[in-house]
């Protein structure tokens, strides 16, 4: 059944997902009752022994609701059927259109969750040279053959230790993309600790998104992203991405995220969604650390029924202001869901593009399939300088995705996770193709909400998507 | 209906024909870089 269709309660409104065409159906309880009692393929008269099922409703009720589920059903809407697995299995190594790029090695904060082991990723600490920032220009170029979107993420450790090389990186691509076709999208993830004026204008000027690393609360925050004296950053970084936010005008540089990570020492995360909102952002995703079961902040099984209540919370927080205002207070990274115009289903087959579509270069110019894989002797897949990609591994990565990958096939969940994070999976549990076990029942709760506020906000405002309220002020 | 509403338009079907362009951002360097939420990414061949 999970295959097909998925019924879930969001805060008393009944909702029903059909799994296969994306479907997004609000129906009373006795349609919820009834749905949980059919099997497809239906017929045109209710199978017998239904009211017998649900004898709190009467025969003639539920006749009712079943011509309504079988008129549904009729036009593909409803307990409609998965026919996707067969550009699944066509599916071979992409033309590569995103990097990240490592160019630091290193980082001025030591923050204790740090996967990357404080900024080095096991590797050292690196700054990548000029040269290698523009080699890596020249071999996104050569190896996006038909792509003319590129995405080149200034990624590390801190990016902005590395700044004369994110400079001369970008004003190299600027240079040579139109004789080549290409339109570059940069987009920066920092700390916040060396942005200044002249950075944060140069950001403002050629990333088309930038990621501002904040937890939340001041205490929150400052318990975990210390300086090497062990200081918290909170006071120096605040005023930073207000200033950069503030300036943040030039057509198509509008995007940002201030993003949080919470850990098991913050598990009414909510509270520091909120804090980031009421200092005046309102792109934000906040999202659960990744780190090894046994680290003493991280999130652990005992911990989801608290974490899924802090998620309802929210919906309901955001869901209160859609229908007083008919505007979402702000944007939540993970219940962002166009329940009209997401991406196609090809897409949604194979998510991130790890590996294939989609790498990590090292400051020696080391490639991985992606930043989390980054210093596992066993991923490298070549060398900008010597230009090799691995294919085996590409054409793995390829053919991983959710008709391959365990549990997705019968995940109802499966067109919107697409599969979850391979780096997770290797990382958790030893192996790509199986998902994180905790990463899923978090994934798939978000999705409910995700769903449940997108019902919201279509309902206020007719299908387009709602806009958010500066500066939230909801409390 | 009296029971139902239909909330979108449920098009992945049709989607599936004419998908697979390439021209769309890569999931995870949106936002976050440790998880992957396909859904919240836009089609760009429609824009
Ligand atoms: S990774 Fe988990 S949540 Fe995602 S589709 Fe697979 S089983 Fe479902
Ligand atoms: S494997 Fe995980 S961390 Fe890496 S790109 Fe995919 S979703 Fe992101």
């Amino acid at each position: 059944m999970t295959n097909t269709i998925h019924r879930f309660i969001q805060d008393g409104e009944y909702i029903v997902l059909d799994v296969n065409s994306g479907g997004v159906h609000v129906v009373d309880e006795i349609v919820y009752d009834l749905i949980g009692e059919l099997e497809p393929p239906l017929s045109e008269k209710m199978p017998a022994g239904i009211p017998e099922k649900l004898p709190k409703y009467s025969a003639e009720e539920l006749k009712e609701c079943y011509d309504e589920i079988y008129s549904l059903y009729s036009d593909g809407i409803l307990f409609s059927t998965d026919e996707y697995r067969k550009y699944a299995e066509l599916s071979v190594k992409a033309p590569i259109k995103a990097m990240c790029l490592h160019v630091s090695h290193d980082c001025d904060l030591r923050c204790k969750y740090c996967f990357a082991s404080t900024g080095d990723f096991g590797t050292g600490r690196k700054i990548m040279t000029p040269e290698t920032g523009r080699k890596a220009i020249d071999f996104l170029i050569e190896k996006s053959y038909g792509r003319e979107n590129l995405e080149l993420d200034f990624f590390g450790g801190e990016p902005l230790m590395a700044w004369e090389t994110i400079k001369a990186t970008v004003d190299y691509a600027r240079s040579v993309e139109k004789q080549y076709n290409k339109n570059f999208r940069f987009t920066v993830t920092t700390n916040g600790m060396l942005l200044n004026d002249e950075k944060i204008e140069y950001i403002n000027r050629e990333m088309s998104n930038c990621v501002l690393s904040l937890d939340g609360r001041k205490e929150v925050n400052d318990n975990i992203r210390v300086t090497r004296s062990g200081k918290g950053c909170y006071d120096i970084i605040v005023p930073k991405y207000r200033q950069l936010v503030e300036s943040r005008v030039n057509p198509g540089r509008t995007d940002y995220y201030v993003r949080g990570t919470f850990t098991k020492y913050n598990l009414d995360f909510v509270e520091d969604v909120l804090h980031i909102a009421e200092l005046g952002f309102d792109q934000l995703s906040v999202e659960p650390v990744t780190a090894p079961s046994d680290a003493p902040y991280a999130i652990t099984e005992e911990d989801l029924p608290e974490i899924f209540a802090q998620y309802d919370r929210l919906y309901r927080i955001m869901a209160e202001h859609v229908e007083k205002t008919g505007k979402k207070p702000f944007n939540f990274f993970h219940y962002m869901i166009d329940l009209n115009q997401g991406p196609c289903a090809v897409k949604r087959l194979r998510g991130c593009g790890c590996g294939n579509e989609y790498v990590a270069v090292t400051p020696d110019g080391d490639i991985y399939p992606c930043h989390q894989f980054v210093g596992i002797d066993e991923w490298k897949m070549g060398n900008i300088y010597q230009g090799n990609v691995d294919a085996d591994i590409a054409n793995y990565f390829a053919k991983t995705h959710i008709y391959s990958k365990e549990g997705c096939p019968d995940c109802w969940a499966r067109f919107y996770c697409s599969g979850g994070c391979n780096a997770n999976g290797f990382i958790y549990e030893g192996d790509v193709r199986k998902p994180h076990k905790i990463q899923c029942a978090l994934m798939k709760k978000r999705l409910e909400c995700g769903i449940a506020l997108g019902v919201k906000v279509s309902e206020a405002s007719g299908g387009e998507a709602a806009e958010t309220a500066v500066p939230y002020s909801g409390r | 209906m009296k029971h139902i509403r239909t909330i979108n338009k449920a098009n992945l079907k049709k989607t599936a024909e004419k998908g697979g362009c390439g021209k769309c951002q890569t999931s995870c360097q949106s936002a976050c870089k440790t998880s992957c939420t396909i859904a919240n990414q836009q089609c760009e061949a429609n824009k």
